[in-house]
């Protein structure tokens, strides 16, 4: 193997070119056809499974598996994209560890659960590589729906809408659609353009028009969409950044971790994209692990994960920690950052103060420590910017809907992220845009006929 | 250290294990390996008469089902018998019991049914030293349209009559191999101890069909898009051996007839099982064709350190132990009563006991408990059918546990008798009804 190059600061170019794609290709191996006959067998086909009552959408596990057992993987497929049309992108980003396979009882029978997520994959993809497609569209209804946001929640909406014979026109204000699929899931989950070919194999159902570029906020408001459409679904995600409220945070070489990945996933040549020898990143969730990873595949020397709180709080999952150590990623815990260290307006460490827990609330214990870095990322949380939700009741900073994925704004359903039940995971996304597209298409039906068509309001025709 | 040596009509052998005549046994090469490995004894493939070989299939002759993990269940197969010629396998025969004086060598024979033909092969077989012969009755494909092997095992005349000529002209010991493709085991058994023979041995493979290929709509194993029906053997057909060699060994016509076990023995405690149910030795084949001749190793060990573990000093400490317990239905006792048990500290929360009992048995499993996932028996419905310990992957998880005598049966609200009664003599039985106009007739529970 080549040697690494050794570069102070925050530089491109850290590793012999061979390495950066072995560095990035997929993390699990797809199963072969053997492996998954293998895996499938060691289903017990469980009555009202706990896996599937762990999936946020529900797909009946049980029967998927014995559907690939039985060498018809495409009946699998539909199983799964039944009750999740993003089952494919789910099959690789998923914490199963905490999911369907925390509950299958060969977890608690032997600690080694049956790899759902990945016979999911196996399942998916037999069906993309041969481009089955499961749905076919019911005769139109006229009706229109404007969707934001175009990822899974919003493609999920889409695709239940579309079934149903709506007309979908998805609007985001990026310049491809995905979303966190595109922008944010770590490359080693979703390599080789995945999230594009999802999104053709979901639209090919047709009647869904995707407009990329378009924002809402500036180029439209909530209002033009009520008087243009039927209805209206929000699936905007969250594009705020909290802030770290630590001093020096404006220093060149302090970046948010979502935008290092966004411009990862985006680069065409990863040897161009500059990382710095020392980075730390301030956060305990998935983004801050995935951040972590892809620094140090970048070729970082040292890479620092700083919570502030214990091990037990952190958002990701053990598995997602043991893969960041595993990749020589240091997780320190229990310290809070207080001031960016510079030199010459740019970062060299960050200092940090220890953290405790006292009657439950966290309090600094007033000494410090600093860790020298090139580069600091923040991975503290995103918002909802409300400039996004004029007119809609927010809890707790997000979207507030009911069970059906209704907001406070008759006409307005929304889900994934953005929402107050959102728990920032792609599968949930999937479940609630689904759910928003059944309850859409059942508040549409109610309405005996296309009243704004008939009195001739729409502005598209 | 128990003793499993074995003594099996007058043939000595180290240990039970034999390997049942099939390709295993089809030449000195296989024969001479698996004596390395242990093997007590074998049964040589079997042969047919002096003239041109048999002619086998060339393309698969083989066909399978097979459980979880590709695990091989059941096989069958469209071989004939031996397809080298007569000479160059009594040769073989004869070199190889001198190499191996303290094995068991039986030579298993099938020629037309015809006094001439036995007449002619029974002295050169003798010729080879082998300890004795087994009639190849059995065979069900092949050689049975030839008017041999099941076409004589299905005619229990033919079998005695061949029997006999056997004992007439060879003083080897005489094995008749049953077929099971008839519907009662007893007959043809009957007919062999009849005709003298020395043991029966039993089961040869089944008749049977074990696939079709969905896009050539061929039968499988598929010679050029045709198949024809084989012989069934493996682990699938156990219970079908098992309840003959039974039917056999309490038969009171042919009790203490020896029997040779054979029919998906693939562990030391199918081998035990069959000798508890009367068998005095054991036969394998498809066991050693999936796993190769090193399983006699376990078989050999496993056996000996259960009869230790039980104080069984030899083999006949325990062969036929479990003849009588083998009874009909009419029999058993209707005041035994169980309920099921699920271990709740075993239970790992699959729900299959409760679909399958919620679904096709007695609804006695209820699916939760204070609003949690829980999987309990509830005992005034079970009827201890066995089915959910049958189908829950968790081994002891579940089990049956009598009432004692005095203990309410919560299902029927009767107290458990101390009393043994089976059928015949209950209330419901037509031949045990009193006649009708006597008014203290019992009436049944339910
Ligand atoms: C770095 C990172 C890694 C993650 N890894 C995982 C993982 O491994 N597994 C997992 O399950 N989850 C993971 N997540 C979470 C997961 O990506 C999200 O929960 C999921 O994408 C939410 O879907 P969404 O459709 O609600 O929002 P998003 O995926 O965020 O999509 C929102 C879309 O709306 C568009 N949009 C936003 N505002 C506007 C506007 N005003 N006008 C028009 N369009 C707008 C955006 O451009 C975007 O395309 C990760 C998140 C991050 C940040
Ligand atoms: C391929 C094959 C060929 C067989 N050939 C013979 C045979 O020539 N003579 C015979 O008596 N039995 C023959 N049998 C039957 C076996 O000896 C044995 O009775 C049967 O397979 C059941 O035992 P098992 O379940 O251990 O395989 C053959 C079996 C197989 C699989
Ligand atoms: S819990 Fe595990 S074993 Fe049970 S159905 Fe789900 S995957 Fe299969
Ligand atoms: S023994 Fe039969 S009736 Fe009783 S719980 Fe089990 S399956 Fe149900
Ligand atoms: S089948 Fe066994 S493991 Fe499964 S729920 Fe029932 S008792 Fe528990």
């Amino acid at each position: 193997m080549s040697q690494p190059v050794v570069k102070p600061g925050i530089a491109a170019g850290r590793l012999a070119p061979d390495r950066y794609r072995e560095n990035f290709s997929d993390l699990h191996a797809p199963l072969d056809r053997h492996e998954a006959l293998v895996e499938a067998d060691r289903c017990y086909f469980c009555f009202d499974a706990p896996c599937m009552n762990a999936c946020p959408t529900e797909i009946d596990i049980p029967l998927f598996i014995r559907e690939i057992s039985t060498g018809n993987p495409l009946g699998a497929a539909e199983t799964i994209f039944e009750q999740n049309i993003l089952g494919g992108m789910c099959a690789r980003v998923c914490p199963t560890e905490e999911l369907c396979e925390e509950a299958c009882v060969r977890e608690a029978a032997e600690g080694k659960p049956v790899r759902i997520g990945l016979l999911q994959r196996y399942a998916t993809d037999a069906a993309m590589d041969a481009n089955a497609q499961f749905f076919t569209r019911a005769p139109r209804t006229g009706r229109r729906i404007a969707v934001v946001g175009a990822g899974p929640a919003g493609l999920a909406c889409a695709h239940g809408l579309a079934v149903h014979g709506h007309d979908v026109t998805i609007f985001d204000g990026r310049p491809k659609a995905g979303g966190l699929n595109e922008y944010g899931i770590a490359s080693y989950k979703s390599p080789d353009g995945f999230a594009q070919a999802e999104i053709d194999y979901v639209t090919a159902i047709g009647g869904i028009a995707i407009e990329l570029g378009q924002m809402l906020g500036r180029d439209f408001t909530l209002s033009d969409l009520e008087a243009r459409f039927d209805a209206v679904f929000l699936g905007i995600g969250l594009s705020g950044v909290n802030a770290l409220r630590a001093e020096g945070e404006e220093a060149s070489g302090v970046e948010d971790a979502v935008d290092f990945i966004a411009e990862l996933r985006q680069a065409n040549d990863l040897s161009l994209l500059p990382i710095g020898q020392r980075v730390v990143v301030i956060g305990g969730g998935m983004t801050a692990i995935d951040a972590a990873i892809q620094a140090k595949l970048l070729g970082a020397e040292e890479v620092t994960i700083c919570y502030r709180r214990g091990k037990g709080e952190m958002n990701a999952s053990d598995w997602e920690q043991d893969l960041a150590t595993s990749r020589g990623v240091v997780i320190r815990h229990w310290l809070a950052p207080l001031r960016v260290l510079t030199e010459d307006g740019r970062v060299s460490g960050i200092e940090l103060e220890y953290t405790q827990l006292v009657d439950g609330r966290l309090q600094g214990m007033g000494h410090t420590t600093s860790i020298p870095a090139d580069q600091i990322f923040k991975a503290i949380g995103q918002t909802l910017e409300p400039r996004h939700a004029e007119g809609l009741t927010l809890i707790g900073g997000r979207i507030e809907i009911d069970a059906e994925g209704r907001t406070s704004r008759p006409g307005i359903w929304a889900g994934g992220d953005c929402v107050a039940t959102g728990d920032d995971l792609t599968v949930t996304a999937v479940a609630q845009g689904r759910d928003a597209a059944q309850s859409i298409h059942l508040a549409l039906a109610a309405r005996s006929a296309p009243a704004r068509a008939q009195a001739g309001e729409r502005i598209h025709g | 250290m128990a003793d499993i040596r074995s003594n099996f009509v007058g043939i000595k052998s180290p240990n039970p294990f034999w390997l049942a005549s099939a390709p295993p046994t089809d030449k000195a090469y296989n024969v001479e390996r698996a004596f390395k490995a242990g093997w007590g004894g074998v049964v040589w493939k079997t042969l047919g008469e002096e003239g041109p070989p048999i002619v086998n299939v060339n393309g698969p002759r083989y066909g399978a089902i097979w459980g979880a993990d590709r695990r091989l269940l059941g096989l069958n197969n469209i071989e004939l018998i031996t397809d080298r010629a007569l000479q160059i396998n009594l040769q073989e025969i004869k070199q190889v019991k001198l190499a191996w004086p303290d094995r068991a060598l039986v030579v298993s024979i099938m020629v037309p049914c015809e006094e001439e033909s036995w007449k002619a092969i029974l002295p050169v077989v003798e010729e080879t030293g082998a300890d004795g012969i087994e009639l190849n009755f059995g065979c069900p494909h092949g050689m049975s349209e030839r008017g041999m092997g099941s076409a004589v095992g299905q005619v229990p005349e033919y079998i005695e009559m061949v029997t006999r000529w056997c004992k007439q002209y060879t003083r080897m010991p005489v094995i008749v191999k049953l077929t099971p493709n008839i519907t009662d085991i007893r007959y043809p058994a009957r007919a062999a101890h009849r005709g003298g023979a020395d043991a029966v041995s039993l089961i040869n493979t089944i008749s049977s069909i074990v696939s079709v290929d969905l896009d050539s709509f061929s039968p499988e194993p598929s010679i050029n898009g045709k198949g024809s029906h084989g012989g069934y053997c493996g682990p699938a057909v156990k219970p079908i051996a098992l309840n003959m060699v039974a039917e056999i060994a309490r038969d009171p016509e042919t009790a203490g007839l020896p029997i040779s076990g054979i029919g998906g023995i693939t562990t030391w405690r199918d081998a035990a099982e069959f000798m508890a149910l009367g068998a005095g030795n054991v036969q394998v084949c498809t066991a050693a064709m999936t796993y190769g001749f090193k399983i006699v190793e376990e078989m050999i060990s496993g056996l000996s350190n259960w009869m230790d573990e039980k104080g069984h000093a030899d083999l006949d400490a325990f062969a036929g132990r479990a003849v009588r317990n083998v009874t009909d239905w009419q029999y058993l006792d209707l005041n035994y009563i169980a309920k099921a048990r699920i271990d709740q500290d075993l239970c790992i929360s699959c729900g299959r006991c409760h679909i399958a009992c919620e679904d096709t048995s007695h609804q006695a499993i209820m699916k939760e408990k204070d609003g949690k996932r829980h999987f309990e028996v509830m005992d005034d419905e079970c009827v201890g059918c066995n089915l959910c310990v049958n189908v829950c992957p968790v081994e002891d998880c579940i089990t049956m546990v009598p009432l004692e005598p005095g203990m309410l049966d919560e299902r029927t609200g009767r107290i458990v008798e101390d009393r043994y009664a089976n059928w015949t003599m209950h209330p419901n039985n037509p031949s045990t009804r009193p006649t009708p106009g006597d008014v203290s007739v019992v009436e049944p529970a339910e």
